[in-house]
């Protein structure tokens, strides 16, 4: 009897903590004194200016970075599994350093390095292309910084999909075969992995939709940057464009989540 | 025998080779802007190196803002790691598949959830002229301290610990519990001497997980407090924009530095911990 009580007031007090600002944000968007019930606030948001520019931008580098992330840690993922296991404790390290290095410290780091190194290759040709991976359109070092925060994440989520299957197996028997190294990654592999590569999605996906820290101090006007700079004073419009942002991650995992399942 | 070692060589040859690319990428985006924050730190302002901004944090208003940076991160990770436990107990244990389901995925939302999107939430609901203030009849800035900060901070902290807790409460096995009742065990004996063991390394590092996160988080804390608490990464950010004298950019990569030692220190306890938890819980 007493195990139902606490469990009782437990899931009670998490249902008031975490539900009644999710409706009140709601119904602050939906309602006000002087109109009534409205859907404007979220009119507002599609036709403000900048939005599907910045909503574009986001996604584009949410997809540039999935693929470079599964890119860059599946093979390394693989060859740990296929010989040389030295290689694990280095790739633990590396996917552990963005837990050590803050954002807002990673961004200093950055800034100070463009800053430094465009002054330093002035001269050089390299100054051309550190200036075209700043490109405000679509900014390489944005890319290159989301993929070392995705990373983590994307790299456990891949570790633990590996470790349900042989892969020593399917790819020795893939390789007898006669299926080249590339053939063996996107057509024996990734397709026994897609519930992992689609989390590792999300997680990548929603960590480039949501970093406002790195953006914000470098001044790319990604989606979630333009939503602070759009908000100004309109409450109402800036609580709406938390909602969908909510929403918009929600969205994400459920899709993504689908896609796996669908799978199995 | 030489040709299995050959073999074997050559298979860490081809296995670093396809690490390669990632171990370039690391080294570029992540090792030069570190080396640059680590040097920038020690350079004074006659060229050389010194540790003048290293002790300039470690005085106000800097030392001040560290100190709170870490209490608030502290709170969080301890309120969150025990918030969360139990209602991942509660949600576990509740038999309803559906309600698990739902809990589950909710968590994975809102444990994504941050930023100044969740500040604009807060606000709406707890803010000066928010919907739960005018209700209750609160003054104004009931949400604007280092309490209204915890209390949203752990909106985002409480989920991110019923993910990481949750597989280590299933793996508590009925049969430890039904064994413990058998020889006579109360349930509070029980957790204190079989589950919070088997428990802790899962505990801690969950709470080791959500200090990370309360103490790199930035944008909410700077929509909602502004400069009404004083936290490390708030400070970071005024510098890196020009909002502080000139002269003050090598401090902003001393406390940066100072961030990522503390971080690193909060880390190595959770490092050991995650793989002694791993053993039992296999």
């Amino acid at each position: 009897m007493a195990g139902v009580t606490w469990r009782r007031i437990t899931l009670g007090v998490a249902v008031v903590y975490f539900l009644v600002p999710l409706a009140i944000a709601v119904w602050f968007t939906v309602y006000n004194e002087s109109q009534g019930f409205s859907l404007g606030a979220y009119g507002r948001i599609v036709s403000a200016p900048g939005f599907g520019e910045s909503l574009l931008k986001s996604l584009l580098l949410g997809a540039a970075v999935i693929v470079l992330v599964l890119l860059l840690a599946l093979p390394a993922l693989l060859a740990v599994r296929l010989g040389a296991p030295g290689l694990r404790p280095v790739l633990e390290t590396i996917t552990t350093l963005p837990l050590i290095v803050p954002p807002i410290t990673y961004v200093v780091g950055i800034a100070n390095a463009l800053r430094g190194g465009t002054d330093a290759l002035a001269a050089t040709p390299f100054w051309q292309t550190l200036i075209s991976i700043q490109d405000e359109d679509f900014p390489v070092v944005l890319v290159l910084a989301y993929v070392m925060l995705a990373l983590p994440f994307a790299y456990r989520s891949l570790d633990t999909g590996l470790r349900a299957i042989d892969v020593r197996t399917l790819v020795e028997a893939a390789r007898n075969l006669g299926a080249s190294w590339p053939y063996v990654l996107f057509r024996v592999i990734l397709p026994n992995l897609r519930s992992a590569v689609a989390s590792a999605g999300f997680l990548s996906l929603a960590l480039v939709m949501g970093e406002y820290t790195i953006a914000a101090l470098m001044g790319y006007r990604t989606f979630p940057v333009w939503i602070v700079t759009i908000s100004g004073n309109d409450g109402q419009l800036s609580v709406a464009l938390s909602v969908l942002s909510l929403g918009l991650i929600w969205l994400l995992l459920l899709t993504l989540s689908g896609a796996g399942r669908k799978a199995k | 025998m030489s040709a299995l070692v050959k073999n074997r060589r050559r298979g860490g040859g081809a296995g670093w080779l396809a690490a390669a690319p990632l171990l370039a990428v690391t080294l570029i985006a992540f090792g030069i802007p570190v080396a640059v924050l680590v040097i920038g730190a020690f350079s004074v302002e006659d060229g050389g190196l010194g540790f003048d901004n290293l002790s300039a944090t470690m005085r106000e208003p800097y030392i001040g803002s560290l100190w709170s940076s870490v209490k608030l991160s502290g709170v969080v990770a301890v309120l969150g790691a025990i918030l969360g436990a139990f209602l991942a107990q509660a949600v576990l244990t509740s038999r309803s598949g559906l309600l698990r389901e739902a809990v589950l995925t909710a968590s994975g939302v809102l444990s994504n959830f941050g930023g100044v999107p969740l500040a604009f939430i807060w606000i709406a609901t707890l803010g000066n002229s928010g919907v739960v203030t005018a209700a209750l009849g609160l003054g104004a800035g009931a949400l604007y301290n280092f309490w209204g900060l915890a209390l949203v901070y752990l909106y985002f902290s409480v989920p991110l610990m019923v993910l990481v807790i949750a597989p280590a409460l299933d793996g508590l096995k009925p049969q430890w519990r039904e064994a413990a009742q058998n020889s006579g065990a109360s349930t509070w004996q029980f957790w204190r001497m079989v589950g919070i063991p088997v428990l802790g390394p899962s505990l801690l590092g969950g709470g080791v997980l959500l200090f990370g996160g309360a103490f790199a988080a930035y944008a909410t804390a700077a929509a909602m407090v502004g400069a009404s608490v004083p936290l490390v990464t708030l400070q970071i950010a005024d510098a890196l924009t020009g909002n502080v004298l000139i002269g003050y950019e090598n401090v902003a990569l001393a406390l940066s530095l100072d961030m990522i030692v503390i971080a690193l220190l909060v880390m190595a306890v959770y490092l050991p911990l995650q793989k002694r938890s791993s053993r039992w819980l296999a």
